[in-house]
């Protein structure tokens, strides 16, 4: 998608990239969705008419056959030493390794606020899903960011559910919000 | 001159104090979220989506004009005054951008890109005016295979013309077509990789799918790779230009415009290719080449009117045809589709008020842009600092309660999450999104017009080639297939012979 230009010379040169070897599973996660989609497409019962001879299952079958030629495709690429560019960007430092720590603790963050988020209610579950993803990217003011993550769910809910109409359950809050 | 009695009452229904008041706050939001670092036009259009979800058709496509301007200029505030863009369109605008705010003159390159824009936002608009029609009386005059045709060319261009790598944007449209075979088909009524799971029957919505590869993943990826030093922000007082200035501006200006807007129009045209053009044309053609590479103003001046024009040109077959040519366009187009509007050329004769709505919020949108962008400039540069813990904690949050709120249902938020991870995986692997996108948008529609062709045969393939319109989609499918092999087999050693 994009490239980075000029970029500062010296201090971010990356370590040369031999062969990428992670993206033979990209290849092995295209050819277990071929598969799986060709798997679902048989189970589809043919039902063609004269308003549809095609029915329902060709194009998951023409769809998961191309998605297997596509990963052997992409092995081939790989094997001959091709690689794609991780995408670089204002805040993006691709000098330094993927974080896992910080995309874990954005993943729970995330799920907590799914899993709550029609048992308490936009307005907790929101405000819990600011705090916990500040915190996970590293920022320590734990009491400005519960004030900030609070005023931000309250303000979107009367704004956006009240004002707007937009869907948001106000969850325990019933009532009293 | 139907067309123009058509935008003048558009006009006269933007004008409305309260609508007005509308297309004021979707550019300023627009712009404000589009000057935060990382975030593009599209996922600036994605994030802001729910905020229309509560409103009328018309007073939402008056707001949408609005966002889709503000956040492609706010794009261009980031590149001049940060470097390093975060979407491909403005690479071209930090090249000279970047220098000439290095070098002081921030103000004057903000302003040629503000009074650019909206040069080559209003000839654009004008164009599309005159365009749109004229494609959708063609439009209106083609049958499925013909369309059929278009999408796979839509494809076909989206894969192998843009991005480095065919068979990694293959990967991505394959993806993406997977994605959008989700749910129960139209035509028979049977599930489809549902797995059972009844709030799939309907399909995953496509706002879900944006929202998740551009924002979520987004905000994933640069989570893993966070910038831990302070960025370098350069300060900025109120934009003004010259007379030398406006002098070197205004043909940059036309001929930025006029690159543009072709480019914008055509499937997989984009605005990288014009972008680039106009930077090469204004290299060779200025008076002062010593100045480039160290801040030339027409640098600035004439890719942001390309960048402008082509995306006032992606209107006009995303308008007239319902497709989409690139990331901003087809989010806009799942916006359209979350309304129950379906783009095409009937969407003229249907929704004609609407349809004209949109173009009248458009000039309109483009005017309160340049009004506001000028004074409101040190205020936007102020923006690029907000800490990024907050930045991004606010992207996933607004990309929560969008996905939420399309269908009230929890699910929609792990599906935001897995396709968040999908993208995190694809700006990971290099794999470009905008081919998925466009496959989860045009992928049931194709099938559903190649099912409709085959229909109409009786299930022989032949059905698939209609007019002399798909004849010639099909010619310009093989070309744009065989190219890089001409190139590879007969242009290479011809030239290797001669020299």
């Amino acid at each position: 998608m994009s490239s980075p230009i000029d970029e500062p010379s010296g201090e971010d040169a990356r370590p040369p990239r031999g062969k990428d070897r992670a993206q033979y599973g990209v290849c092995a996660f295209l050819a277990l969705l071929g598969t799986a989609v060709i798997v679902d497409g048989l189970g589809i019962p043919h039902i063609t008419s004269s308003t549809d001879p095609v029915g329902p299952r060709a194009v998951p079958v023409l769809l998961g056959a191309l998605l297997l030629l596509v990963a052997v495709l992409y092995a081939v690429d790989v094997a001959r030493g091709g690689h794609g560019e991780p995408e670089a960007g204002e805040d993006v430092d691709l000098s330094q390794a993927v974080d896992w720590r910080t995309v874990v603790l954005l993943i729970c963050a995330f799920v907590a606020n799914a899993v709550l988020i029609e048992r308490l209610g936009w307005v907790i579950s929101g405000a819990l899903l600011f705090w916990g993803t500040a915190f996970a990217l590293g920022n320590r003011h734990h009491v400005r960011n519960l004030l900030i993550a609070a005023t931000l769910s309250l303000t979107t809910f009367y704004a956006f559910a009240i004002g707007l109409g937009v869907n948001l359950p106000a969850g325990v809050l019933q009532g009293i919000l | 001159m139907d067309n123009l009695n058509n935008l003048m009452q558009g006009f006269e229904d933007v004008i409305a104090p309260m609508n007005l008041l509308l297309a004021l706050i979707g550019v300023l939001v627009g712009t404000a979220v589009g000057v935060l670092p990382g975030i593009g036009p599209a996922m600036t259009v994605a994030l802001l989506l729910p905020i229309t979800y509560g409103m009328e058709p018309v007073q939402a496509f008056i707001m949408f004009a609005g966002i889709f301007y503000g956040g492609m200029y706010g794009g261009s505030t980031t590149s001049i005054l940060l470097n390093t863009p975060g979407e491909s369109s403005s690479v071209v605008t930090a090249i000279e951008g970047n220098k000439m705010a290095k070098a002081g003159r921030a103000a004057q390159a903000l302003a040629t890109a503000a009074i650019g824009s909206f040069v080559a936002g209003t000839i654009g608009t004008l164009l599309l005016v005159l365009v749109t029609p004229v494609v959708v009386d063609f439009a209106i005059s083609l049958g499925a295979p013909d369309y059929f045709a278009l999408m796979l060319l839509s494809f076909v261009a989206v894969t192998s013309v843009l991005g480095a790598s065919r068979i990694r944007g293959l990967v991505s449209l394959l993806l993406g077509l997977t994605i959008g075979l989700v749910g129960i088909d139209t035509v028979s009524g049977q599930q489809r990789l549902t797995l059972g799971v009844p709030q799939l029957a309907d399909g995953i919505d496509v706002v879900v799918v944006a929202v998740a590869i551009f924002a979520v993943g987004e905000a994933l990826w640069v989570a893993a790779h966070l910038r831990r030093k302070p960025v370098e922000v350069i300060p900025v007082g109120r934009p003004w230009m010259g007379g030398a200035d406006w002098k070197r501006s205004w043909k940059p200006w036309l001929r930025g415009t006029a690159f543009g807007f072709p480019f914008g129009a055509l499937p997989a045209g984009g605005a990288e290719i014009p972008t680039f053009l106009s930077y090469a044309t204004e290299k060779r053609l200025t008076k002062h080449p010593e100045e480039f590479g160290k801040g030339a103003i027409e640098g600035v001046a004439g890719p942001e009117a390309a960048n402008n024009a082509s995306a006032a040109g992606t209107l006009v077959p995303m308008l007239a045809l319902g497709l989409p040519t690139n990331a901003t366009a087809a989010v806009m187009l799942a916006a359209f589709q979350s309304y129950g509007i379906q783009p095409g050329p009937l969407l003229f004769e249907r929704e004609a008020s609407l349809v004209w709505v949109l173009i009248a919020s458009l000039f309109v949108g483009n005017f309160l842009l340049l009004l506001l962008n000028l004074p409101l400039a040190p205020t936007w540069a102020k923006l690029l600092r907000i800490p990024r813990p907050y930045l991004y904690a606010g992207i996933l949050f607004f990309a929560s309660m969008g996905a939420y709120a399309v269908n009230a249902q929890p699910l929609d938020l792990f599906l935001l999450l897995l396709l968040g991870l999908l993208g995190f995986a694809m700006r990971r692997f290099g794999l470009p999104v905008l081919p998925l996108i466009l496959g989860v948008i045009l992928g049931p529609r194709a099938e559903l017009q190649g099912r409709r062709s085959l229909q109409l045969s009786g299930g022989e393939l032949s059905g698939l080639v209609g007019g002399p319109v798909s004849y010639a989609v099909y010619t310009v499918i093989v070309l744009v297939l065989v190219w890089p092999l001409m190139r590879r087999f007969v242009l290479r050693p011809l030239r290797g012979r001669n020299t």
